[in-house]
């Protein structure tokens, strides 16, 4: 598929898929209600059914897009950089960091279900990033040139498995605050506001701008350092900037949402998959697809045993698993 | 006019000094190649040419006015050093390359390592296009111009048949050349070619040094490659330098380098040097 046919195929799956969470859940909305009321057209829906809509359904599927989309995106910018197609969003310590920040609110601040969870999560993440980084860019340093990237990878997965640690003593001696916990590393976006959209839409906004504008950077990089310096480009500089975007994208998208695994990872090939492997395809394409799917996976997660609500991470993975088989199949080796 | 001069360069890796005080030069339009054996720094200083490691000495590049290779350029006016940002400017100079940035030397050079990276799945035309680089700003994507450049490129290489097909699928005859077409579509007044024929057999070999012949004759392009085949060294390369070392042992025309004496002591080879049709030397290996 061309370019421009997966961007506009995508685009439109995006906004079937936020209407039909728009429409979908506990409270049945008239679908041409809903849309004629989205549209700003007069519309059947009473009171309360707006109420619904505009105060319960639009915020979560806002929510849902953005967190989708900086996930996939995120995931896509490190797989460039890294050079590698198994590299997800949670990659270089995010997720433990994200994990470790919402465990010490939890635990320590007595913080469940209130806004310091978020803030510490978002916090973690970064930190464990950058710490990550540091590390894998101090031991890198004096290596063989293209060891950059592995030593990298490798303090990304040593911090990472060193916060969880510390993470789990935190919980062990805490059980209590287990369930909480758990419930927040599960991801769910059931806490959902125009608050919350307001608050990441800024750090949304500027790191996706700046990895969408490194796409053609990418694809330089794929070429290896070497070849990339000597097309006067600086690798170590573009690493460097898209890690802290893809990271700040990351951290957004978890602090509302939690540990939502997947996205990050499958998203990208799909688009890689759509539109070929050339960054400026695959970038543009993963925020659109990752937003559409994650609002579908979270449309799914709230009315399948409604009014209970599934783990969107549980959903995610089990909707997304077999279709992204479905989508290998075939395609023989996966490169970046 | 020299395109290209390195005065007493320099390299160490690793704290060790693996390129020792050479002395080189190549004319505009003319081909020089590095011989010598494994380990005797050849690569090293190509790619200290390309400003991918760092060196001690001098490297000028000539910056003369004109935007094509082989164009003609005001000669004799060479010593003055221009200022990183008026290196891409000034005219009928050489340049320190330490003075340019890289952006700036990548206009200028081309480079093809050994063993370049060639991403399986993006297409020919993709990859060409990353030649462009050089002359893209940081946030500007290609232009129209840049992709005539890129389509002219691979017509000269012959592979705009194969431009929307994905690297993974060429054949090492075809993926040599669509290395070339990258480094080309950079428009670089110097080809800088670490081995460009050691993956490749006899007929591939010739067919690919022939085209870069031909470039070099058609549009004045400089070439700078290292090669392991004397023989064909010889056939191409209108100077030679030979490396041992890390120092250089002789330089000059094929026929003054290539002797029996010369290769016999710095290879530890035995051969036979005989004069072939075209007055260059044909380096044979001989037995006990």
């Amino acid at each position: 598929m061309r370019r421009h046919t997966a961007l506009g195929a995508a685009a439109a799956f995006l906004a079937a898929a936020a209407l039909a969470g728009a429409f979908a859940g506990a409270a049945d909305l008239n679908p041409l209600a809903t849309a004629a009321a989205l549209l700003r057209l007069p519309s059947s829906l009473g009171p309360l059914d707006r109420a619904v809509l505009f105060q319960i359904r639009l915020p979560r599927v806002v929510l849902g897009a953005l967190v989708g989309g900086l996930l996939a995106l995120a995931g896509a910018g490190y797989q460039g950089v890294f050079r590698n197609p198994l590299v997800d969003s949670g990659m270089l310590g995010a997720s433990a960091g994200a994990g470790l920040g919402a465990t010490l609110a939890i635990v320590y601040l007595g913080a469940s279900g209130t806004g310091a969870v978020p803030v510490a999560a978002f916090a973690g993440s970064l930190a464990g990033v950058a710490v990550a980084y540091a590390t894998g860019a101090a031991a890198g340093r004096g290596a063989a040139a293209g060891g950059g990237t592995a030593t990298l990878l490798l303090a990304g997965i040593a911090v990472g498995s060193f916060l969880i640690a510390v993470q789990t003593f935190v919980l062990q001696r805490s059980a209590s605050d287990i369930q909480a916990v758990y419930s927040w590393l599960l991801g769910s976006l059931s806490a959902a506001s125009w608050a919350q959209v307001t608050t990441i839409a800024p750090y949304a906004a500027v790191s996706s701008a700046v990895i969408l504008l490194h796409g053609r950077h990418l694809d330089v990089l794929s070429v290896g350092d070497e070849e990339a310096r000597a097309l006067g480009l600086r690798p170590g500089l573009i690493r460097a900037v898209v890690v802290a975007a893809s990271a700040l994208a990351a951290a957004s998208a978890v602090a509302v949402s939690g540990l939502i695994g997947f996205v990050g990872i499958v998203i990208p090939h799909v688009a890689r998959r759509l539109a070929g492997p050339s960054y400026s395809g695959v970038l543009p394409l993963s925020l659109l697809l990752g937003a559409g799917f994650l609002v579908l996976a979270d449309t799914v997660a709230r009315t399948v045993l409604s009014p209970a609500e599934l783990p969107i991470g549980v959903v995610t993975a089990l909707v997304g698993a077999p279709a992204f088989v479905w989508v290998l199949r075939g395609t023989g080796d996966v490169g970046t | 006019m020299t395109a290209l001069t390195a005065v007493d360069v320099t390299v160490a890796l690793d704290r060790v000094v693996v390129v020792q005080a050479v002395n080189a030069a190549v004319g505009s339009g003319g081909w020089l190649a590095l011989i010598g054996p494994n380990g005797a720094g050849k690569s090293t200083l190509i790619r200290a040419m390309a400003g991918l490691v760092p060196y001690a000495g001098t490297i000028r590049l000539d910056m003369s006015s004109g935007s094509t290779p082989g164009s003609v350029g005001s000669p004799g006016s060479v010593g003055s050093v221009g200022s990183p940002g008026s290196a891409g400017a000034s005219a009928g100079a050489s340049v320190d390359a330490r003075a340019m940035t890289a952006r700036e030397r990548a206009r200028v050079l081309a480079y093809v390592p050994q063993e370049p990276v060639l991403p399986p799945d993006l297409t020919v035309a993709q990859y060409v296009l990353l030649g462009r680089t050089p002359h893209l700003g940081y946030l500007a994507s290609p232009g129209r111009h840049d992709r005539e450049r890129a389509a002219a490129a691979m017509d000269r290489l012959d592979v705009t048949r194969l431009a929307r097909r994905r690297l993974a699928r060429l054949s090492g005859g075809e993926r040599q050349r669509a290395v070339l077409a990258r480094a080309l579509a950079g428009e670089p007044r110097v080809l800088l070619l670490d081995e460009p024929t050691s993956m490749l057999d006899v007929g591939h070999e010739q067919q690919v040094l022939e085209l870069v012949d031909r470039l070099r004759t058609d549009t004045g392009l400089t070439v700078v490659s290292t090669l392991h085949n004397l023989t064909v060294a010889g056939q191409y390369a209108d100077t030679l330098v030979l490396l041992d070392g890390g120092r250089v042992v002789a330089a000059g025309s094929p026929q003054a380098v290539l002797t029996k004496d010369l290769i016999e002591s710095v290879y530890a080879a035995r051969v036979n040097v005989v004069t072939g049709g075209d007055g260059r030397p044909v380096i044979a290996p001989r037995r006990g």
